[in-house]
């Protein structure tokens, strides 16, 4: 059984829609869960629909978003303090020593993380490349094990079958409790999974395909001699 | 925000005329434009609480699109695709383009005082 799993994406949401299913099957297990997140999602483009948030309001909703949908899925939060955007442009070595020090303080056995290159969005595989080399930089003996989330549509072609698969195809609705608390952001998917028509079926078993699996790469570090 | 409404919106530039003032500026399809969409490209640019002074600002536009132009000593500023603004924490003055489904396409801010980090 894991220690403690940390859990280090860079926006809020992407906790419950990469890994709602993986937190809640740990946390049903007793284990506690801790998600380090990157920024406020301060850029994003999506101000809920009806439009309810502008540029400048949206950090304050997402946060209080944030707050809910961990207290939904029962685990605790740390803010890293990054503005969306902007973390590959910060310095890498920096921000994984970072990482570094907030690991070594809740020394869990399982991180999960975004793998570099293959996670779509910049700031994940920025983040991700920080957390990978964080962990890198702690004693191989002890430090935990990483689970990296790849994203893009190639992903699998080149890095083959990823090692882990939790499955949330038949219990979606438990995966779609935590997506709700993110407003701003999940009206899209809020509307094809409450809404009656033929579109909104269509989408919600799209919606399904597309987020029911949660899969990852265990991260292989090179052995030190 | 609320559907720009030409006349108000024209006031408050006038109001920002020859003072150095803090702009956001900004433009985005999404960061996985491409990835939803093949065809799609990704881009975006922003510039956020960069120091600019105007002598001469206008909105222009019909059927709720506008656009705004602000003209400096050694240059321009400009945005197209607005349709809602709003005044933010008293005095910052904030537009912005949204596409049907409420997604910021486009932002153009104004303010005497500098945007949050």
């Amino acid at each position: 059984m894991e220690k403690h799993v940390v859990v280090i994406y860079p926006h809020p949401d992407d906790e419950s829609f990469g890994a709602a299913g993986t937190i809640s099957k740990f946390r049903k297990e007793g284990v506690p869960v801790t998600y380090l997140c990157g920024t406020l999602g301060e850029m994003g483009r999506n101000m809920g629909s009806p439009i309810f948030a502008n540029r400048e309001t949206l950090p304050k909703l997402r946060k209080k978003e944030l707050v809910e949908a961990c207290k939904i899925l029962d685990i605790d939060l740390r803010l890293l303090g990054y503005r969306d955007k902007t973390i590959e442009y910060e310095d890498k070595q920096e921000v994984a020593r970072h990482i570094k020090g907030v690991l070594e303080e809740i020394n869990p056995s399982l991180v999960i993380t975004h793998y570099p290159n293959y996670a779509v969005h910049p700031d994940h595989n920025a983040l991700g490349a920080a957390t990978i080399e964080a962990v890198g930089m702690m004693d191989a003996d002890t430090r935990p094990t990483v689970w990296a989330q790849a994203i893009s549509h190639n992903f699998e072609k080149v890095l083959g079958e990823p090692d882990i698969c939790i499955d949330m195809t038949d219990n979606f609705d438990e995966k779609m409790k935590a997506i709700v608390a993110h407003q701003s952001q999940a009206s899209g998917i809020i509307k094809a999974f409450y809404g009656d028509t033929e579109e909104s079926r269509d989408l919600k078993e799209a919606a399904i395909e597309r987020l029911g699996k949660e899969r990852f790469y265990i991260w292989d570090y090179p052995k030190n001699d | 925000m609320k559907p720009i409404e030409m006349e108000k919106v024209q006031e408050l530039l006038n109001g920002f005329k020859n003072k150095q003032v803090y702009l956001h500026l900004e433009t985005t399809n999404g960061a996985y434009a491409n990835h939803n969409n093949k065809n799609a490209y990704t881009v975006g640019a922003y510039i956020r609480n960069t120091s600019v002074l105007f002598t001469q600002a206008k909105i222009i536009g019909m059927e709720n699109v506008y656009r705004v132009g602000l003209k400096m000593e050694k240059g321009w500023i400009y945005a197209e695709g607005l349709t809602d603004w709003t005044i933010h924490e008293g005095s910052k003055l904030l537009l912005a383009g949204h596409d049907r489904e409420g997604r910021l396409m486009v932002s153009l801010q104004i303010s005497e005082t500098p945007f949050d980090y």
